[in-house]
């Protein structure tokens, strides 16, 4: 049996991608067993790791931090050991170096970059909040968005969309006036900005595929 | 390639049950509000919303039971509205497995239960549902339900409910309501046009043919329905196809 911890900080969607996450076991037919937690010992057991997140960046920052040692056994499982690790929309940005929604706040600093507000342009409206496609940014998309279908559509619901520095770290973006960045990846890390635990089939899919994923 | 148009069915939940939902194709219940979510979920419906007019205060514990476990076997954006007063049911129902909350009398009777609720769970999650028919030259709010007049300026208020931190609008044309005539179009433009969060047209669909006029006239980012989609007399691929044929952005499926 090999365990995935789901960080429980106190966020909206937790339920939501645990469901998920337990439908995706079955769908990739795995004996993954799905454990919701907040224990530093839970996570450095756990062979995969998924953060989720929904709202205001500083309030999960801070959510996050408010757990004893959580922050330190996700450096030590993520970047030292390279568990493979999925987090979702501000799961994700907490990636990033900071967050810019209302001041300046620290992240995890895993993938060098910020969180800012969408300037998507005239006629767009935020948040930027319904389906949207994916392009990948590479030609053979990564492996977590293997096997997609043709024009796989994701939920999106957000105000502020990560910047990372490097644009290599960018594996997927939508089109609203701009290009948003939909998805992250780094060595053993990826993120999405859209909530795949929201996203019917498509979503699924791409949960069942980090299961499998062996980067 | 762009943010494509929602097509959203919605269920009114009384006690536990759907009320409306009678003919619906293929359906063993159509009273159970889960099975119809199940049914819509696979129809690709893109967001769906329940709306509770439970009066009782013993129907509320239902209706957390029914979300749950909605979300349980539909992986898919969850409104849920309908006697949200407070920041704590608005949590209460997240926490069930809605994905965004819908609030309508209590935002109208103080707007500031919009900024509470948008601080304790982001923008996003928080929907405002403006209920309005036209009186004289404007729009005017009406609340319980459509039979309390509150002299409130619909445009007016929607700008309000940006500005306290609403995600999104939820706009119900009562003259149209039950019509079956078309959406209200003059109300979405007149309050599409002043705000810049998401609007969804609600009220008066007849038909799937009303829906493009709604996005491309009225400038709808969804569309949502009720009776033509739970007496069977339409689909959500109907939908799709006719917002697709008129131009609107649909989700392939």
């Amino acid at each position: 049996m090999t365990q995935v911890a789901l960080i429980d900080y106190g966020s909206g969607n937790l339920h939501s991608a645990e469901r998920a996450l337990r439908e995706a076991v079955t769908l990739a037919g795995t004996s993954h067993e799905i454990v919701v937690t907040d224990s530093p010992e839970a996570i450095l057991e756990s062979t995969r790791i998924v953060l989720p997140g929904v709202g205001h960046f500083a309030d999960c920052a801070a959510g996050l931090r408010a757990r004893d040692g959580v922050v330190d056994a996700l450096n030590e499982a993520v970047l030292k050991e390279g568990k493979p690790f999925f987090g979702i929309c501000v799961g994700m940005q907490l990636m990033a170096t900071a967050g810019l929604e209302d001041g300046y706040t620290p992240g995890l600093g895993w993938i060098k970059g910020t969180v800012d507000l969408i300037e998507p342009g005239e006629g767009f409206r935020i948040p930027h909040m319904g389906w949207n496609g994916l392009n990948f940014t590479r030609l053979t998309p990564h492996p977590v968005f293997a096997d997609l279908g043709e024009d796989p559509h994701v939920y999106f619901t957000h105000s502020y969309a990560m910047k990372p520095d490097n644009p290599a770290d960018v594996v997927a973006t939508a089109d609203y006036g701009v290009p948003i960045v939909a998805a992250v990846a780094r060595r053993n890390m990826f993120g999405t900005q859209f909530h795949p635990e929201k996203s019917q089939k498509t979503g699924l899919k791409i949960l069942a595929n980090f299961l499998q994923w062996a980067p | 390639m762009s943010l494509k148009t929602r097509i959203i069915p919605c269920l009114d939940v009384k006690d536990g049950r759907t009320v409306k939902g009678v003919n619906f194709v293929d359906l063993k219940d159509a009273g159970d509000p889960v099975a119809l979510a199940k049914a819509y979920d696979s129809q690709g419906a893109d967001e769906l919303c329940f709306l509770d007019i439970t009066a009782s205060h013993e129907g509320r514990g239902t209706l957390l039971d029914i979300v749950s476990a909605t979300a349980e076997q539909c992986f898919m954006p969850l409104t849920v509205g309908g006697g949200v007063r407070s920041a704590d049911d608005l949590v209460a129902l997240l926490r069930a497995g809605a994905d965004k909350v819908a609030i309508n009398s209590a935002a109208v009777a103080d707007p500031d239960v919009i900024a509470r609720c948008a601080a304790k769970a982001g923008r996003q999650a928080v929907v405002v549902a403006i209920d309005a028919r036209k009186v004289e030259n404007h729009w005017e709010i009406f609340t319980h339900g459509g039979r309390t007049a509150t002299g409130i300026d619909a445009v007016e208020f929607a700008k309000l409910a940006e500005s306290k931190g609403a995600g999104e609008i939820l706009l119900t044309s009562m003259d149209k309501d039950g019509t079956k005539s078309g959406y209200d179009i003059p109300l979405l433009k007149a309050v599409t046009s002043v705000v810049n969060i998401p609007v969804v047209a609600s009220g008066g669909a007849g038909s799937v043919d009303d829906m493009p006029a709604a996005v491309l006239d009225g400038g709808a980012t969804a569309v949502l329905a009720a009776s033509i989609f739970h007496f069977g007399e339409a689909t959500v691929a109907d939908a799709r196809r006719a917002l697709a044929e008129a131009g609107a952005p649909v989700r392939p499926l």
